[in-house]
């Protein structure tokens, strides 16, 4: 739903980096993407061609998204079991007492410069 | 030669950071930040222009309007005595912390007790981000029915505060007012529920008691 306004996030942030460390070209930006963040990679995409379109400093620039894949731990057995699968409720003993682990990050990895 | 560099930076780390600088400065100048959410037509602005009629003599109050296009409830607020300022989000579907503050830098804010973010009207993306908000108040009215709690439960998840609006329509809607509260409160057990109408007053009270009672 928002793929602009975290394209926006990174390119700024991408932008504060090069100014300190005084690059004038980004090749490529690495994000490392949870399946749950709720950021469809397909959409970032096609935000991120307008955006970099946009910017002499990331003219061309490419997006490289690795995924992150969400999991959740059961608070009652102490299991741990796929978010996109089975969702809130634990599949090993039907407990909602549960939380992610991992899966909802949206980290800028690293630029290619 | 290409070289790479690891940044390893998260951005809703960021927002967050953002976020909670805003609050506190916000918390010593004595602003009270509330994010308002709903989705479109659940009557925001009618909400807020009853609240500020029956408020702003006794709590000066300043509204932030978030909107994708058009100045029209800024001016509308405006007419009620209270101090309003539109951002245009320009496309975007929710507020950041970063943008809050540069709008309300936007306006003047002496004297000024409660400040309201009328975020976009959306039930999604508005709830994902930290708007540097001190409470987060949300907005389900009586025709867009009581199953909302479960098509959108993280809005409903985060806010403090829910208030169920269009109250005086009820008797043409099946809405089911037990059944939404027992919804609410499963997802988020915290939660303070109003149940009012702009229009009539009705509940209304309960509700202003409320920011009364959040004031710094």
């Amino acid at each position: 739903m928002h793929e602009l306004g975290v394209v926006f996030h990174v390119i700024d942030n991408v932008k504060e980096v090069t100014k300190e460390q005084g690059i004038n070209h980004v090749e490529a930006v690495t994000l490392q993407l949870g399946t749950v963040s709720s950021v469809i990679p397909a959409y970032l995409q096609d935000c991120w061609k307008w955006a970099v379109g946009r910017e002499a400093l990331m003219k061309d620039c490419a997006l490289i998204i690795e995924p992150i894949e969400a999991i959740t731990f059961c608070e009652d057995c102490k299991e741990e079991y796929d978010t996109i699968r089975y969702g809130k409720v634990c599949p090993h003993c039907g407990s909602e007492h549960t939380y992610l682990l991992q899966g909802n990050e949206f980290i800028i990895k690293d630029i290619t410069v | 030669m290409a070289k790479v560099i690891e940044l390893n930076k998260s951005i809703t780390e960021s927002n967050d950071r953002d976020a909670q600088q805003l609050r506190e400065e916000l918390q010593e100048k004595g602003v009270l930040l509330i994010n308002l959410m709903s989705s479109p037509g659940s009557g925001k602005t009618t909400l807020l222009s009853r609240t500020i009629t029956d408020m702003h003599r006794e709590v000066p109050i300043a509204v932030l309007e978030a909107d994708i296009e058009s100045a029209v409830d800024a001016e509308h607020i405006e007419a009620l005595g209270a101090s309003a300022l539109q951002v245009h989000t320009d496309g975007m579907c929710h507020m950041d912390a970063g943008m809050t503050k540069r709008g309300l830098e936007g306006m003047d804010l002496s004297g000024i007790r409660i400040a309201f973010l009328e975020n976009v009207g959306n039930l999604i993306c508005p709830a994902e981000f930290d708007t540097g908000a001190h409470k987060n108040v949300m907005i389900l009215s009586i025709p867009e029915g009581d199953d909302k709690p479960l098509k959108y439960p993280l809005m409903f998840s985060m806010a403090d505060v829910l208030l169920i609006t269009k109250i005086d329509t009820k008797q043409y809607f099946n809405f089911d007012m037990e059944q939404c509260m027992e919804r609410v409160r499963h997802l988020n057990p915290k939660i303070e529920i109003f149940p009012v109408s702009a229009e009539t007053g009705e509940g209304m009270k309960a509700w202003e008691d409320w920011l009364r009672k959040s004031l710094f």
